[in-house]
């Protein structure tokens, strides 16, 4: 934990990212290792990084696990308008004060990766696509659950439009407030996956990811990023803010 | 029969992984509670393992699958060495009443390698808790792809309250099983060891 404390030393922007990713990889490694101590202190096993490397592994095979359980076909359950949760709670990794302001007229949804058409998308454009509805359960991955209804276009839609490479593995999102995250493909292509513009009877709303944000239910909330302003296609794993530190990366549920 | 041990070499090795696996599943399941409470209290953190949210799931989700297997082993170990119907069977409710009224008045012995009828009925109920906590505990896991399961536990929400009492029921069979090693500890050396059966009372 000290380690952490110290003064940090002049660094470039890229370099501080990089020393961000590597903190946020030690809070994993320290949270880790205080459990390993205590339960392993007597199995001469006492090196955190074992541990935390298992845990890792296993974490990975737990997304394989995962990717194999998942069916392309299966719909998360669906439910009535007197089911919506109201009012929904607020979910960020901020406070509520600190979401991001976003100029509608201004936004445009950046595209790149493995894709043909690299042009970027208003919101006017997004909507003239075909739009879809569902009232489903949002999971989060501290246990709370609570049922909303969001609309916009099928995830899969609009990587048709844009010509996305489908054999891909993954679909990565970066968000206005410096989120980020990823989709597996198959859950991408899932008739389900949104890219939401609407939520209840209106358009997104600031708190809840406004202008644009993933919803799908086959996954755990922190899976939903808001607010996103690039999509793109890639064989590597872009990874994600909470991904990073040590959240499952496939999250289904 | 002489020679039988009290406990079969795989009985004591699931026993001790369960045990490790057990412990490491209950303490990181409260720090996964701790993340969103069903009730008006917390587990203190030091009982907690993983130090955070995404730690605690770590653990719980690597050391499942070295439960769940080390109980399978166990279950397919009972069913084919005759485990459960020699040492955990008969069991009739006259005889657990008997054994029960006799065990408060202090009056019920511990006979080494003979389970007594209460000792049996708690067995058998921690193997059914065990079979719930698994099932709730993939319901949680799973809501949409095991949607099934879900339902028959009353949806993704209940499925937590579920869980959490099934782990209630265990820890208390963990106290339970504690106190009584300590009242007679002559039974833990032949968990470790095998021990060796008192052929006089056969």
């Amino acid at each position: 934990m000290s380690e952490r404390k110290k003064a940090p030393p002049k660094l470039e922007p890229a370099q501080q990212t990089q020393v961000v990713n590597l903190q946020r990889r030690l809070l994993l490694r320290s949270g880790l290792s205080l459990g390993a101590l205590a339960m392993l202190g007597g199995c001469n096993l006492q090196d955190g990084d074992q541990v935390d490397k298992l845990l890792w592994s296993m974490s990975r095979w737990n997304d394989r696990v995962q990717a194999w359980l998942f069916s392309g076909q299966r719909l998360a359950q669906t439910y009535t308008a007197t089911q919506i949760t109201d009012p929904f709670p607020f979910n960020a990794f901020y406070a509520e004060y600190n979401v991001p302001e976003i100029d509608l007229d201004g936004y445009r949804l950046e595209v790149s990766g493995l894709v043909e058409r690299k042009q970027p998308w208003t919101l006017q454009a997004l909507r003239q696509l075909p739009q879809r509805s569902d009232i489903t359960r949002l999971i989060c991955i501290e246990g709370w659950s609570a049922i909303g209804q969001w609309g916009g276009v099928p995830l899969r839609t609009f990587l048709e439009r844009i010509g996305a490479d489908t054999t891909a593995k993954y679909v990565g999102f970066k968000c206005a407030d410096r989120y980020y995250s990823y989709l597996d493909m198959p859950t991408a292509l899932h008739p389900q996956t949104l890219l939401a513009l609407d939520f209840g009877q209106v358009a997104l709303p600031p708190d809840y990811g406004y202008p644009l944000r993933v919803r799908v239910p086959t996954k755990l909330g922190f899976k939903n990023p808001k607010h996103i302003v690039e999509l793109f296609v890639s064989n590597q794993n872009p990874g994600g803010y909470w991904e990073d530190q040590g959240y499952n990366g496939f999250s289904g549920i | 029969m002489s020679t039988r041990r009290i406990h079969a070499w795989p009985v004591r090795l699931t026993h001790w992984l369960n045990a490790f696996g057990m412990f490491c599943m209950i303490s990181s399941g409260w720090g996964i509670y701790n993340a969103s409470p069903l009730f008006a209290f917390h587990f203190p953190t030091w009982s907690t393992l993983g130090g955070w949210l995404g730690g605690s799931i770590a653990w719980h989700l690597a050391v499942m699958w070295l439960l769940v297997i080390n109980a399978l082993a166990y279950l397919l170990y009972g069913a084919l060495s005759r485990h459960f119907a020699r040492d955990l069977l008969p069991l009739s409710v006259s005889a657990v009443r008997r054994d029960l009224f006799a065990a408060l008045r202090l009056k019920l012995q511990h006979r080494l390698g003979h389970y007594n009828a209460v000792q049996r009925l708690s067995y058998w109920l921690v193997l059914a808790l065990g079979v719930l906590v698994v099932l709730s505990g993939l319901a949680i896991w799973k809501p949409v792809q095991l949607h099934g399961l879900a339902s028959l536990f009353g949806g993704f929400d209940i499925a937590r309250y579920v869980h959490f009492f099934a782990m209630a029921g265990i820890a208390a069979f963990i106290v339970l099983h504690l106190t009584l090693v300590l009242l007679v500890p002559s039974t833990l050396p032949p968990m470790i060891t095998g021990g060796r059966r008192e052929t006089s009372h056969e």
